[in-house]
Parts: structure tokens; sequence; C-alpha cells
């Protein structure tokens, strides 16, 4: 029997709560009601929406697809995989024979049928193409593979010690992810003609077998809605939730001036939904070091408690995760200036001094001037003047269509020196070290200015020199994932062909399999001239104004002091001169685009 | 019939080797040129290859190989003049890795030139009368000629027919003008290819001329060969030579190295005649569906000698002598001062594995520029990757001479194995490498030399060639030992060639590790020290005593 008036949460799950939580600090208590005020929202948003789980549509019996990989260094596995594609077609099943290398590894967790040629060269190594397969086997966030049937065939030498290692390594790790294995592993040597024909009979046989038995196992009916049970809720800026460090690579060569990190991070499911063009905000304990010469900086006590606003914290907690210190904020000036007397520094707050202030901000991090300028500090004064520590923001470098639970970031290590000194990006420089397995806390930020057309047939053209390319690769993601029909070009820059084009192979890539319309590079130290994404805009005028005059939309991402303005004038430019308009009239037809949402700009 | 392979079909629908390679130039986006422009570059001269020291390191930055370009000249018999050194000093310097490699084909290659500076090189290269035509790829390569200068009044004769043997055998097109030297585009359809036709030849072809008693050229290693024959001082004819040829495919049984036939005598009026002949007759009869099978050796072996020599007399006009009498001596190069019979000086300078740079110790590159100012003769590469300073008149030695020793270019003269030994590039560069090569060298000369020092055997002479991969250009099948690469660290040891290139190696043990080979190599060794006739040299006992299969 229910009562008319009653507590939305039973007495005995209150005291529950208490219970968990009564160990709790008032920093966790925060995080806690933040978390539970996230869920709430969710659930809301849930019931609302009234979204029903379907269950997919199956395809017709006995078509599911049998991917054929190769993987081949001088041709033969393409040859045995092409033989075994044309018979697995005449038999009737649906064959798709491709490179390793082309595979979109993301694919294999629904793979039926995979069949895999490849070679073994030199002392036991796979060819190139193999070698992101292989990873993907590999590495820890291989997929379960209970789904999947195969077969295997080796090539190699016997006269190597090594002999087919490559096939050994794909038939081990399929069998270990739980594949079944449909027919034993040939491993050929250098006469391989006649066995890998008998082979591919073999396997053709096999394969018919195990898909008819798959096709009856497939007419059971799909029970809805089972998967809808889990509990979602997600995180936020102040309830953020742990992620998980997969990848961390460094994506400029080794000669590169720039060390900048491609960074994937796994994510709980469903607790970090976002769209390509959204960012990640990531919260981290300020680098050690800092805190440390900060203190050395005032002679102050780390252990001294510092009451602020009514919060009781140790100093070295309020350095470590609630102020900033690798950011100087204007307040700090103000407060060193009067305290010091220093005529230097209060010129640096006249407003006709602000941008040489903020030139200055680039130079020097809190502890810096903490030790240039020598005053009587305490500890409370010390955190007032000190501006509350922010997460970092990064634009998102994926898209969930394409990696799904997981997040990618490009991110520029900011670790350098300026008028002697060093300066730490307060995330960057700490990222730069994590390894796979490390964790810390995110959020998605979400960026509903920087959308893709909601026309996927629209075409876009996307500028984004240096780390601004990130929110293009999810952009790039998204589009080709959802088969969007509209063209899409990209520009980027950067300061050496060699070294710094972030993420070169995947453009190329997307290029050869027209993923990508067009890609125009500029690199600025390569050439006695130096030219920026701005210039090829320029020398493309033509070409872009068609491609505005058929509903482009344009999306500039990067910095913002600088190439975001000279693309601007180059864009005003190229309108004035194609589309022979006035200077006033280009104006107008710029903003034009912006008010109907067709020139975003993600800019810092 | 088996299908054409797909680089026939490029060949064939280039426009003259054109394809687009001007519109790969302009992709801005990557050091590479697209995929049948690769092919079609060879016959411009250039091999697109990659530093594969970085090459997976790469591929974890998502960045594309490091994408560079091997670029080799056209010099016919290797002869350069001062002025042309400078220009390529100038090259290699400002466009390329800094060195200037000299190659077992009496030319110098580049290595490390970016796409954006291939043209300029071509350029600077063209201001030099120099250029790099057809010095790879499916056609004529560059034409050797035996460097000794010393022994024979005929030497220069000699150098002018590799010479004009070149020029006969270069390719019509304007191609190369067009798109390296800014040459006027083509309109309509491109030019006739008199000798080679829309798809040129079915494979490489290499020729040379060589000078008894000097076998420098190996002359049996060479598709096409004339071994001149002098009477009296004068230059009387040339044997003719077909069908030599080293290349092989690991565990391929149907590929092995071939030794060229002497098949014949002819005046030198009709030296032209008789190697487009040859040329024609392979253009025409070569296996065009299998590159492993597409050399000149194969289609003598399919179609057999007889037929082979009476094509060419057919197409030729000519009917052979038969062949005259000539013996050769060596297919080393001889290094020191040495006084040619027109009284001018020559100096040969051992340059280990061909390659000038500047180093700790050994400032070669800039050693030579030195030189090159000064020099008012000319420089011969020779076929053993070293350099001769020829044609230096008697006041001028002493200077010369104090340049050598100032920039320490007599440094690696020492044992005979450190003045003779052969290695190819391979590792970093070459795509095609298994084993380093170049790069092992110093080691394998210091290992030999204790090797043959335990044995009691120092200084002997032993003619040892490596290579990274089993194509062949150090022509180790023709040397005493040759160590053919099978994968990093391992090697294919062959044994039992002489020390005039006139008789192949054998296959002794596959695919052995450094240890295994020292281990053998230190059994045969004592072996040969106590039991050897006087004077007798390594690959002459070991078939003496039978150790070798075959």
């Amino acid at each position: 029997m229910s009562s008319p008036v009653r507590l939305p949460v039973e007495l005995l799950r209150v005291r529950e709560l208490e219970t968990l939580l009564s160990d709790l600090d008032a920093d966790a208590l925060r995080w806690v009601s933040g978390f539970v005020a996230g869920l709430s929202a969710e659930r809301s948003r849930q019931a609302g929406s009234g979204v029903a789980s379907a269950a997919p549509v199956a395809p017709p019996a006995g078509t599911d697809r049998i991917a054929v990989l190769y993987a081949s260094q001088t041709g033969n596995s393409r040859r045995i995989a092409e033989k075994l594609g044309h018979a697995l077609t005449a038999a009737g099943l649906n064959a798709a024979v491709m490179a390793a290398g082309d595979y979109a590894l993301k694919q294999l967790a629904d793979e039926k049928f995979l069949c895999v040629v490849a070679s073994t060269h030199g002392d036991g190594e796979p060819p190139d193409d193999a070698r992101a397969l292989l990873d993907a086997l590999s590495g820890r966030r291989a997929p379960k593979l209970g789904q999947l049937g195969y077969v295997v065939l080796g090539l190699g030498d016997s006269s190597y010690p090594k002999f087919c290692e490559t096939g050994r390594v794909f038939d081990r790790r399929l069998e270990e992810l739980g594949a079944r294995r449909l027919l034993e592993r040939l491993d050929c040597d250098v006469d391989f003609e006649s066995k890998a024909h008998a082979w591919i009979q073999q396997s053709v046989e096999a394969l018919v077998g195990a898909s008819g038995a798959t096709a009856v196992s497939r007419s059971a009916p799909v029970i809805a809605g089972q998967a809808a049970e889990a509990v979602a809720f997600v995180a936020t800026r102040d309830a953020p939730l742990e992620v998980e460090v997969a990848v961390n690579q460094r994506i400029t060569a080794s000669a590169s001036e720039k060390d900048v990190r491609h960074v994937e991070l796994l994510v709980p499911e469903g607790r970090f939904p976002y769209q390509a063009g959204d960012a990640l905000g990531v919260w981290l304990d300020n680098p050690a070091d800092l805190i440390e010469a900060t203190l050395v900086a005032t002679g102050l006590d780390g252990a001294e408690t510092v009451n602020v606003d009514g919060v009781n914290r140790s100093l070295r907690d309020w350095l470590t995760r609630h102020r900033e210190i690798t950011r100087v904020a204007r307040a700090l000036i103000e407060r060193l200036a009067a305290l010091s007397g220093d005529d230097g520094l209060a010129a640096l707050l006249k407003p006709d001094a602000s941008a040489h202030l903020r030139a200055q901000f680039n130079v020097w991090q809190v502890p810096d001037l903490l030790r240039r300028y020598s005053v009587q500090w305490t500890g409370e004064r010390l955190v007032r003047a000190l501006h509350p520590l922010s997460p970092r923001l990064y634009s998102i470098a994926s898209a969930p269509e394409e990696v799904g639970d997981e997040i990618h970031l490009t991110v520029a290590v900011v670790d350098d020196v300026h008028d002697g000194l060093r300066h730490l990006g307060a995330v960057s420089s700490q990222m730069q070290a994590f390894e796979p397995g490390a964790r810390f806390l995110a959020f998605v930020e979400s960026n509903t200015r920087f959308r893709l057309p909601a026309d996927p047939s629209n075409d876009v053209i996307m500028i984004g020199p240096g780390t601004g390319v990130a929110p293009f690769r999810g952009f790039l993601q998204s589009r080709s994932a959802s088969g969007a029909a509209g063209r899409n070009w990209l520009f980027f820059g950067g300061r050496h062909l060699d070294s710094d084009f972030l993420y070169q192979t995947e453009w190329l890539s997307a290029l050869k399999k027209h993923a990508l319309t067009h890609l125009d590079v500029a690199f600025s130290r390569d050439t006695a001239e130096k030219v920026y994404v701005q210039h090829r805009l320029r020398e493309r005028g033509a070409q872009i104004y068609q491609w505005l005059e058929a509903g482009a939309h344009v999306y500039v991402c990067g910095d913002a002091e600088r190439m975001a303005p000279d693309v601007h004038a180059a864009l005003l430019d190229i309108v004035a001169t194609e589309g022979g308009r006035s200077p006033q009239d280009a104006e107008a037809y710029i903003a034009s685009l912006a008010s109907q949402r067709r020139y975003l700009r993600d800019v810092y | 019939m088996a299908d054409l392979t797909p680089v026939e079909g490029i060949k064939a629908a280039s426009r003259g080797l054109r394809g687009t390679i001007a519109e790969s130039l302009g992709d801005a986006y990557t050091g590479s040129l697209r995929d049948d422009d690769q092919q079609l570059l060879r016959l411009h001269g250039s091999y697109q290859q990659d530093d594969r020291d970085v090459r997976e390191e790469r591929r974890q930055q998502k960045l594309e190989p490091l994408w560079r370009y091997m670029v080799r000249v056209r010099l016919p018999g290797g002869v350069a003049t001062p002025a042309q050194w400078l220009a390529l000093d100038d090259i290699a310097r400002e466009k390329a890795n800094g060195t200037l490699r000299l190659t077992t084909r009496q030319t110098f290659q580049f290595h490390g030139i970016t796409k954006a500076g291939l043209k300029p090189s071509m350029q600077a290269m063209s201001a030099a009368l120099m250029d790099t035509i057809a010095t790879c790829g499916d056609v004529n390569r560059n034409v050797m000629a035996s460097s000794n200068p010393i022994e024979s009044a005929v030497h220069a004769e000699v150098a002018e027919w590799s010479r004009r043997l070149s020029e006969h055998l270069l390719p019509k097109t304007r191609a190369y003008y067009e798109i390296w030297l800014n040459g006027e585009k083509l309109e309509g359809s491109p030019e006739q290819e008199p000798v080679y036709g829309k798809t040129f030849l079915p494979r490489k072809f290499k020729a040379a001329i060589a000078l008894p008693p000097s076998n420098d050229v190996d002359i049996y290693t060479q598709d096409l060969g004339f071994i001149a024959i002098e009477q009296d001082g004068r230059l009387v004819g040339f044997n003719l030579s077909v069908g030599g040829g080293l290349g092989t495919t690991h565990g391929d049984a149907t590929t092995h190295p071939r030794l060229a036939n002497v098949v014949g005598f002819l005046p030198p009026e009709k030296l032209l005649d008789v190697a487009e002949a040859v040329v024609t007759t392979q253009r025409d009869y070569g296996d065009r569906t299998n590159r492993k099978h597409a050399r000149l050796k194969y289609t003598i072996e399919d179609r057999g000698l007889e037929w082979f020599v009476g094509e060419v007399e057919k197409r030729a006009g000519i009917q052979f002598e038969s062949a005259r009498e000539f013996t050769f001596e060596t297919h080393g190069d001889v290094f020191g001062w040495r006084q040619a019979l027109d009284g001018t000086w020559h100096r040969t300078l051992r340059i280990p594995a061909g390659r000038i740079g500047d180093t700790e110790g050994r400032p070669w590159l800039s050693g030579m520029r030195a030189i090159a100012t000064v020099h008012t003769g000319d420089f011969r590469c020779t076929a053993n990757q070293n350099v001769t300073i020829a044609r230096v008149q008697a006041a001028d030695k002493a200077s010369i001479e104090a340049l050598i020793r100032h920039y320490h270019l007599d440094a690696a003269e020492g044992s005979y194995i450190a003045r003779h030994t052969l290695a190819c590039v391979s590792m970093p560069t070459c795509p095609l490498g298994m084993a380093e090569a170049e790069r092992y060298l110093p080691t394998l000369t210091v290992n030999f030399e204790r090797l043959l020092a335990e044995n009691g055997l120092d200084g002997e002479p032993l003619g040892l060639r490596i290579t990274g991969c089993p194509n062949g250009c150090a022509r180790p099948y023709v040397a005493e030992i040759g160590l053919v690469g099978k994968a990093l660290g391992r090697y294919n040891l062959h044994l039992g060639g002489n020390g005039v290139g006139s008789r192949l190696n054998v296959l002794y043990r596959e695919n052995i590790d450094e240890t295994t080979i020292h281990s053998v190599i230190s059994g045969l060794f004592a072996a040969w020290a106590s039991e050897r006739t006087p004077a007798e040299r390594f690959g002459d006992f070991l078939w003496r005593t039978q150790r070798l299969p075959g």
C-alpha cells in the first residue's frame, strides 16, 4: 500500500547513501552532488525523449560478408586472396577481398567470417599492410571475437627461422580472442601454388558449411531492449568521470620542434556522449614542480591550513587542484604591484600596455613572478590572488560513429623556454608522459556552434592549421561513417611537410578513397618565402567561391590571434574578387554566411 | 599467353614517359609521386625511396614514409670534368644528404633529395652538361668502359665509343627536358622511339666495353659487352658478349646469375649497329609477362644462343668473325700514382663503398672539391666504386698529392680487403635491401682481416663482395666470397669466383649469421693456408680441392 505523500527515496536507501558518503571530504561530496545532478538530468531526458531501442534488422540468412584480407609484400598473398575471393563468390557467398591495411578495424567486432592470407618477410617481419591489424588484435583493446569464424594461410620461406610467423601470429591471436578456427592454418613455402590451391578449395567448403550454420542461428528472434537496462548518466564539468589512456602517440616526427600527441581515451560506455566538433574538458592536478616552486618562492608551508570563503584546505591542496599556477592572471599582477610598489609592474597594468601584458602571460608562470618580485605572502593572500583552476579544453579529434566508446585528442605539448624561463602546460606537459592505462577526470564540453551541416549533401571547407585540424578529423570520420554525399575540402598548415603534417597518412588515405575531395597544405618553413593556409586559400579562390555559391559550409579552427583574421581577410578577398563585389558587399556576403551558420569558427 | 606485367601498361600509356609526373610534383601534401609515376621516374634516372630507419616510427606517428629520391647521373665511361665535379658537389651539399656516391656502374648517385629538390638538381646538372636520362628503369643504363688508362693507347678511343653507344641507345622522348628543364610542352602525339618502341625494354639492360687485360667492368655480368681488341697500339675491333646478368630472387629456382657468352668479333664501325640489333631483339623477344624472367639472359636461354646470334647478325647486317684472343688479368683497381703512355699521371683513390662525404677523420667531400678546384685533367669513376684523378701533368703531381694527404684521401688504402671489397648501398635508403651492406662494410673488413691474420694469410689477394639483396648491384656472384643479404644479420654465402670475374661462385651456405659465417670461413681459410699450391687463390683452391658443390 502506498501512502499519498512519500519521500522520493526510501529511508533505508537514504541511510545507505549516508554510510557510503560518510568518509568523503567536502570536495568529494561536491563531486557527488554534481554526479547526481547529471544523473538526474539524463534520466529526465531519457524519460522525455521516449527513445526505444529497436532491434537491428537482420540481413537475409546466409549473406554475411566474408572478409578476405591479404597482407602482401610481393603480391603473392594478394593473388591467393583474390583467388579465394573468386572461389567464394562462385560458391554463392558474399566475399570482400581487400588489403589488410585498407580494412576498417572497427568492423572486426561485428565480422562473422574472416580469411587472412599473410606473408612473412625477413626474419619474422610482417608486411607493412598487416601491422595495423596485428596491432588491433594484440592491443589492450582487442575486441572479443566469439562471433567470428576464420581461416589463415601463411606464406613464407622455410630457410628463415621464423617461417610463416605472421600467419602464426594471426592464427594464435584470433583463437585467443575467441574466434573459431574453421580450418587448420596452412603454412606455405616458396613453392606454394598447389598447396594454396587445395587450401582454397577446403576453405570454401568450410565457409559454406559455417555460413549455413550461422543462417540457422540468425533466424532466432533478437529480444529488443535488453541493452537498455544500463544506468545512463554523463560526466559533467562538476562531476567529471575517469577516462583511461589507451594510446599516447607522438605524431610529429622526432626531428620536429613540436611535440604533438595523438591521445586515444577509453571512456565508460554512455557517459561521454559527444558529437564531432565537441571538446573534452580535462581536469589534472597542477605539475608538482610548479607547486614546489610556488611554495619555495613564497617561503610558505604547504601543510598550512588556509581558509578562503569558508573552505578549509591545506595550502598544498589549494595549489594542487584549486588554483591556476601555470597561467598568470591580472589579479596576481595587481596584487604584486601593490605589495611590491614596482613601477614596471604598475606600468604593465595600464590600458595601453595590454598587448605587452598579454605577451608576458606567455612567458611567465606563477612561480616565475613570485621569485622575481619578492613580497611578504600569507597563504590566504596567495590563494586569493590566484584564479580558480579551470579544466583544459581540447577539441575532440574523433567521431563516435567511427570510434565508439573512445575519445581522441590532439594535444600540443607546451613545455618550452621563453626568456630563459621554462613554460609548462598545466595538462599537456603531463599528458606527454601518460602511459596506456593512466586515468584522469574528464567531461564532454559540448560545442553546438561547431557542427557539421544538418544536410549531409552540403559541402564543407575545413581550415585547420596545426592542432586546429583536430575537429576536422572528427568531422571527416563522421561524414564517412554516415556516407554524407557532400564534398570535403581540407586546408592544413604547419612548419615542415616531413615532420609536422598531423595525421598525414589518414588524410592521404581519405584522399585516395575520395572521402576527402581536396587537400591543400601550406608548410611555412619549407620554402624561402613563408606560406600559410590563407595563401593556399587565395590560390584556390575561384574554386572556393564556386563551393560557397553551391552552399558550402566553412569551418576555421586554431589560432585566434593571427591565423583566423588572416583567413577571414582571404575569404573577403575571394568573395570580392571572384564575385565581383565591393569590399562592403563582400563583408555582407561573409556576414550572411555566418548568420546562416555556414561560416563557423572555433578559435582560441 | 600470360598477361603483360602492370609496368608494361604504365609505359605504354605514358605518352613518352611523361605520365603525370608534372602533376605528381605539384602534390604538395606528399613527398611521394603517384604510383604509376614512380615507375616512369626510373627512366628519368631516379628512384623514389624512403629512410627505412624511421619507417616504422613514422607509421606510428601517422606520417608517410620519409620519401626521398635517389638520383643517378648518366656518365658514359665514368668520365667527369672538374667543373662537373664541382656542380655535383654543390648538389650533394645543397639538395642531397651531403654525400656523393660512386656506383658500380661508374657514375655518381645522390641520396636524400626531396621531391621539391628534384627539378633544381636536374637543372644544376644540365648547367654542367650532365643528365640522368635512362640511368634506371627498363632501358639501357649508364654505359661502362674500362677506366684504366695506363696500359693501352686505345683507351681514349674506347671511352669515346662508350659515349657514342650511350647516345645511340638514349630514348628519343623530350619528356626529360619538358618535365625537369622547363622545355616546351608536347603538343600532339609523343616522339617515335625507333630503338625502343612505346614500351622500351622488358627489364633493365646493361652495356659495357672492356679493355683487356683489365676486366674492371666485369664484362661477363653485362647484358651487352664489347671487348676491345688491340693490335699494334690500334683498336681493330671488338669481341661481342651477350647475356650476362646477376639478379636473382631468393627462393625462386628459375632465377639465377649468368655469365655472358663471347660470340664473335666485329669491326669498330659495326659497334652501334650490333648494339642496336641486340637491344631490339631483346625488345621484341624478351619476356614481358614476368619481370623475374625478363632479362636478356633468359631470352637467350629460352630461345638458344645460336638463334639469338643469328637474329642479331640479320638485324645488324653482319656475319661475326670468330672471337679474337684476349686475356684478362684482374677485375680490381690498381691504386697509387701511375704514369700513362702519354706521360700524364693518374692516381686512383680507394673510396670504400663509393661513399664520399665529410666524416670524422675523412673530410673527403671537401678534399675532392679542393682537388677539383685546381685539377686540369679529369676524373674517372671506376667500376669498383673508386675514383681516379686522371691526366695530371707531372708539374701538378706534388700539389695534388699534398691535397690527398691533407684531406686523408688515402686513409682507406690499407689491406687488400680494405682496398678491394665492394658493397652495395642497401639500408637505409634502398627499398630492396634485406640486410646491411654499405653500413656493415667497415666491420666486415676488420673481421675478414682478422680471419686472414689468424690463419697466417695477411695481405693475400681475396675478392670479397657484399650486397643487401639478391639483385647483384655489387656483382657478388663473381667474387671469390660473395655475401648476399637475406634478412637483417643473415646472408647467403657464395664461394668460388676467381680474381678476374670470369667464373660464377656457388651458393655454399644459406641464410647464416655473422658467427656462422666466421666459423665456416675460418675453417676454409685454415685449409687454404695449409693445402694451397704456391700463390693459389682462395676461389681456385676451393674448386681444386672439391670443397664446392657441383
